[in-house]
């Protein structure tokens, strides 16, 4: 079965995931780094110019020889240096790893650099397109033979929970006993998906978004029931905010909990 | 139960940032051998984050934090599980007389599949033409060739200019380039379960069969071999090379008679392909060369018994070189 999602189990019992990255994506990424080679040949035939005034033949042969190297040796550096990541792949936030999860290995990306060849047949990549459109781990032949996926690391917008939660006075903390008990007995998707219903509320239709929320807000109710005095007149989705603000952040001032801080 | 992010994040960040100093350190220096201290702390680290990670993803639904930890809960598991030998420096010379050497024949018998493919295309291009001279455009598309073999000699030893006068280095540069796209061509066709391969050597034998046959029915047996000899046990062997990489692939991916699954056995050649194929290319830039400024240069300019024998000593030399060197040291994996 096709997943986006490659999962690996540690022996630990760990287990973590990487995001699979797309026929589309790679394409693109591809794209930006034959525009690389592009630009690298254009400079080299430039400063070859000079080679040209002292010999032709030099000049011809160098041209050869260089243009083969970078075509075919573009990809291997850069995936060799930079980890797994070329310049296209860098700006796509792709990177090529090992499918176990173990160390990529420099034979790994010749290899799956070297298969280009069949990958690119006929034109502008087919093989390789179909084979990853099929393949359960979008990969490749060249990632089949050397054993290696393409994850993308996409950049995690963080909530502005500030703005979201926009520091309005929340009644539910005025019961912190009960409060404590809402996020003992919510799970992760359920608070997930609070969080998500209002960072996406300008999606919806307004009709809709009043149901959705009254649905959202009903669930929360049934978790912990809180005094009258807590809820009453407080509309559907701002209780949500209020949920989202107990849930997200356990002190009212800790504005900037639940974000990595740099190491 | 929702996790307190902060004191969550504010613990355990002296333990993240500890594993990847450790981390980056290790893949910056590929030859690094911590002592059993620094192992066994990596070790304590590797399982305190994973332990975070696994909390994190019980009761918490922070998406960020969560990225950053598998991520480096990744990095650590692919330095601590990873069983295949540790990438070290490189040693061109140590690569050159013992790992490609041994590498070629720990695969011999891709080897003699190869060339038996390409003998059997030699064959068939060699009767074709003896039984059917007219089928020569089909069999060699190449301008250069068909033209008749006699006449061709009388112009080459007639010759009084160089026609590669001024333009040998780029030629030869051009010869390196397309023969090792053919060769990488060769390799990756075994992809196909090897079929793209073998249509890659047999044709390969079909031009070669064809070509010596017409010359050797033209009578001019002595001038193909010092034209092709010099430049020829050079560059044949290594597209049987390349073919022999392709034969390992497509071995590996049809899996016959053995057990292990399919990624164990691609994973147990990519290493091995990677040096065939390096030492292909470095066999394809002296086989360049030597086809530039030497091959085409025939009588009176150079002697064929002469050509002939350079080639001869060349054969020898690679014979010897693929079936000895290295031979008594430790093969590798």
């Amino acid at each position: 079965m096709k997943t986006s999602t490659l999962i690996i189990r540690t022996p630990e019992g760990i287990v973590f995931s990487q995001l699979l990255a797309g026929p589309v994506s790679r394409f693109t990424a591809c794209f930006i780094d034959q525009l690389c080679i592009q630009a690298a040949l254009t400079v080299f035939g430039t400063l070859l110019s000079l080679v040209m005034v002292f010999s032709l033949s030099f000049a011809i042969a160098f041209y050869a020889i260089g243009y083969f190297i970078v075509s075919i040796g573009y990809g291997i550096l850069f995936e060799w240096v930079w980890r797994g990541q070329t310049v296209g792949k860098k700006l796509l936030r792709l990177r090529v790893m090992d499918v176990e999860g173990m160390r990529l290995q420099f034979n790994q990306i010749v290899v799956r650099n070297l298969l280009r060849f069949v990958d690119s047949l006929p034109v502008f990549y087919f093989v390789g397109g179909v084979t990853c459109w099929l393949n359960s781990k979008g990969q490749r032949l060249g990632d089949i033979a050397a054993n290696t996926v393409v994850v993308r690391n996409p950049q995690m917008a963080e909530p502005d929970l500030d703005q979201l939660l926009a520091g309005k006075f929340n009644s539910l903390r005025q019961y912190p006993h009960l409060v404590a008990r809402l996020r003992q007995n919510v799970t992760p998707a359920e608070a997930d998906i609070a969080l998500q219903s209002l960072l996406r509320r300008e999606e919806f239709d307004p009709v809709q978004r009043v149901e959705l929320f009254g649905e959202i807000a009903n669930h929360f109710h049934g978790k912990v029931e809180f005094p009258a005095e807590a809820i009453d007149g407080v509309a559907d989705e701002q209780f949500l905010r209020n949920v989202v603000d107990v849930i997200y952040r356990t002190r009212p001032e800790t504005a900037a909990a639940g974000r990595v801080q740099p190491l | 139960m929702i996790v307190d992010l902060q004191k969550f994040i504010t613990n355990g960040q002296p333990v993240w940032a500890e594993l990847e100093k450790m981390l980056n350190r290790m893949e910056a220096e590929p030859d690094l051998r911590l002592p059993l201290a620094q192992v066994q702390r990596f070790h304590q680290l590797y399982e305190h984050t994973a332990a975070d990670l696994a909390r994190l993803t019980t009761y918490s639904s922070e998406p960020e934090t969560r990225r950053f930890l598998e991520n480096l809960v990744a990095r650590a598991y692919g330095e601590i599980h990873e069983t295949r030998a540790k990438q070290r420096r490189f040693f061109p010379l140590q690569w050159f007389f013992k790992t490609w050497p041994q590498t070629f024949r720990r695969h011999i018998r891709a080897f003699y599949l190869s060339l038996a493919i390409t003998a059997a295309g030699c064959a068939f291009g060699g009767l074709a033409i003896a039984f059917d001279p007219d089928a020569k455009p089909v069999l060699m598309p190449f301008s250069h060739l068909l033209q008749d073999p006699a006449k061709r000699v009388a112009e080459e030893e007639n010759a009084t200019d160089d026609r590669l006068a001024g333009s040998k280095t780029s030629f030869s540069a051009q010869l390196m380039t397309h023969n090792t796209k053919i060769s990488i061509a060769t390799l990756a066709l075994g992809m196909t379960w090897g079929v793209g391969t073998i249509i890659m050597l047999f044709y390969n034998g079909v031009i070669l069969g064809a070509v010596a046959v017409d010359y050797m029915r033209a009578g001019e047996t002595k001038f193909l071999l010092g034209w092709l000899m010099p430049h020829g046990v050079v560059e044949i062997p290594a597209i049987l090379i390349a073919g022999q990489a392709g034969l390992i692939l497509a071995f590996a991916l049809i899996g016959r008679g053995r057990r292990s699954p399919l990624r164990t056995r691609l994973r147990e050649i990519s290493g091995d392909l990677s040096t065939l194929i390096f030492g292909v290319g470095l066999m394809l830039v002296w086989a360049g060369f030597i086809e530039a400024f030497l091959s085409q240069y025939h009588e009176p300019v150079i002697p064929y018994s002469a050509k002939i024998a350079f080639g001869c000593v060349e054969l020898v030399l690679l014979f010897l070189f693929l079936a000895k060197s290295g031979a008594h040291e430790k093969t590798g994996p």
